[in-house]
C-alpha cells in the first residue's frame, strides 16, 4: 500500500504522519502537494493536522476547495481509506465528505492535552484491530474542534454507527466534564456512511510510539494498512 | 459597473456563540449589564458585474460555495453601486 499524505500551505503534522508510516510501520508513504490534481497509484490518503491557509475563513474551508480535494473525493468514492486528523477532519467536513461542521470550542481557547477516547465502532478500516469499547489515550490540540450537526442528522449518524470515537474518562464513561470542546454527544471522530472516510480531532500520530507517552494510536494506522491487504 | 457587497455571516439562531458569550462576560466585569452579545463576521467584496441583480447573484454563489457554511451560518448581502 502506498499512502498519500496531503500537504497544504500551513500543514504541520505531515512529517509526523510520514514518520509513523515509514519509520515505525515500514509502509510506503509520500507527501503530496495540494496543487496535484490526481492521486493515481495511491491506495489511501491522510490529511494531516495544521492550519491550512492560516485558518482564515473557517478552519479547513479554503483547503476543501482545492484541486487535490477532488482527487481525494475520487479516492473516497472508490472505497479507499481516507483519514483526516484535526485540520484534516475540518477539511473533510467542509468538503462534504463527512457530515456536520467543526466550530469554536465551547470555552474558546486552544486546548492541547491528553484525552481518553472510547472506540465505538470496530467495523471500519481504521479501527478493525481495536476492541469495541476499548479506551485509548490520544492527545488533542485544537481551538475549533467542537463537532456540531442538527438534531436529526446527529441521530442519523448515531443510528448508522458513524460515531467512531467519543471523549470519555479513563474508565470509558462520557460526560460533560471530560468533553474538551463541547462537541455534541462527546463526538471525537466520525466516519462516512460507508466507513472508509474517517475524521477525528485527536492526533493518533502523536500517540504511536511508547517513547512519547502512548502508542494507542498506532493500531489505527496498522488497521488501515491491513485493510488494504485484504 | 462596480459594486460593493457587504456580506454578514451570522451563527444560526440557537447556536452556541463562545466569542459573544466571552465578550458579554468581559463587559459584565467592566460594569456593563448586557442582555446578549452576538459575534458576526463581515466581508466587503468589490465586484464588476453587468447589473445589480447579476452582482447579487454572484456574491450569493460565493457565499454558498465558500464564505458561509450552511450547517452553522446564515448570511445577508448588502449591495451598492460604487461607480
Amino acid at each position: 500500500m502506498t499512502v498519500a499524505i496531503i500537504q497544504f500551505g500551513g500543514s504541520n503534522c505531515d512529517n509526523d504522519v510520514l514518520h509513523i508510516l515509514q519509520d515505525v510501520l515500514g509502509i510506503k508513504a509520500e507527501l503530496v502537494w495540494y496543487k496535484e490534481g490526481k492521486l493515481d497509484g495511491y491506495e489511501a490518503a491522510i490529511i494531516p493536522g495544521g492550519f491550512s491557509y492560516g485558518d482564515y475563513l473557517r478552519s479547513g474551508a479554503i483547503a476543501s476547495r482545492t484541486p487535490i480535494m477532488e482527487a481525494v473525493k475520487k479516492l473516497a468514492n472508490d472505497g479507499k481509506p481516507v483519514m483526516g486528523i484535526c485540520n484534516g477532519f475540518q477539511i473533510l467536513t467542509e468538503s462534504g465528505l463527512l457530515d456536520g461542521a467543526l466550530t469554536t470550542n465551547s470555552y474558546p481557547k486552544f486546548k492541547c492535552e491528553w484525552s481518553y477516547l472510547r472506540v465505538e465502532n470496530t467495523n471500519t478500516p481504521f479501527t478493525s484491530m481495536y476492541e469495541k469499547g476499548q479506551v485509548i489515550r490520544i492527545p488533542i490540540a485544537h481551538k475549533d474542534g467542537r463537532y456540531y450537526h442538527d438534531d436529526a442528522s446527529l441521530q442519523q449518524l448515531e443510528d448508522n454507527n458513524q460515531v467512531v470515537f467519543r471523549y470519555v474518562d479513563e474508565k470509558g464513561n462520557p460526560s460533560k466534564d471530560v468533553n474538551p470542546n463541547g462537541s455534541l454527544n462527546n463526538i471525537a471522530g466520525i466516519t462516512n456512511r460507508e466507513g472508509n472516510v474517517l475524521g477525528m480531532m485527536p492526533h493518533p500520530e502523536r500517540a504511536s510510539e511508547t517513547i512519547i507517552g502512548s502508542d494507542d494510536g498506532l493500531l489505527m494506522f496498522k488497521s488501515m494498512v491491513e485493510s488494504g491487504r485484504k | 459597473m462596480l459594486y460593493e457587497a457587504e456580506v454578514t455571516i451570522n451563527l444560526k439562531a440557537g447556536m452556541l456563540d463562545p466569542e459573544g458569550t466571552t465578550i458579554k462576560r468581559a463587559l459584565g466585569h467592566l460594569g456593563y449589564n448586557t442582555e446578549s452579545v452576538k459575534s458576526t463576521k463581515r466581508y466587503v467584496i468589490e465586484i464588476n458585474a453587468e447589473s445589480e441583480e447579476n452582482a447579487r447573484d454572484l456574491v450569493d454563489q460565493m457565499c454558498q460555495k465558500l464564505i458561509a457554511n450552511p450547517i452553522i451560518h446564515d448570511y445577508s448581502i448588502d449591495l451598492r453601486e460604487i461607480e
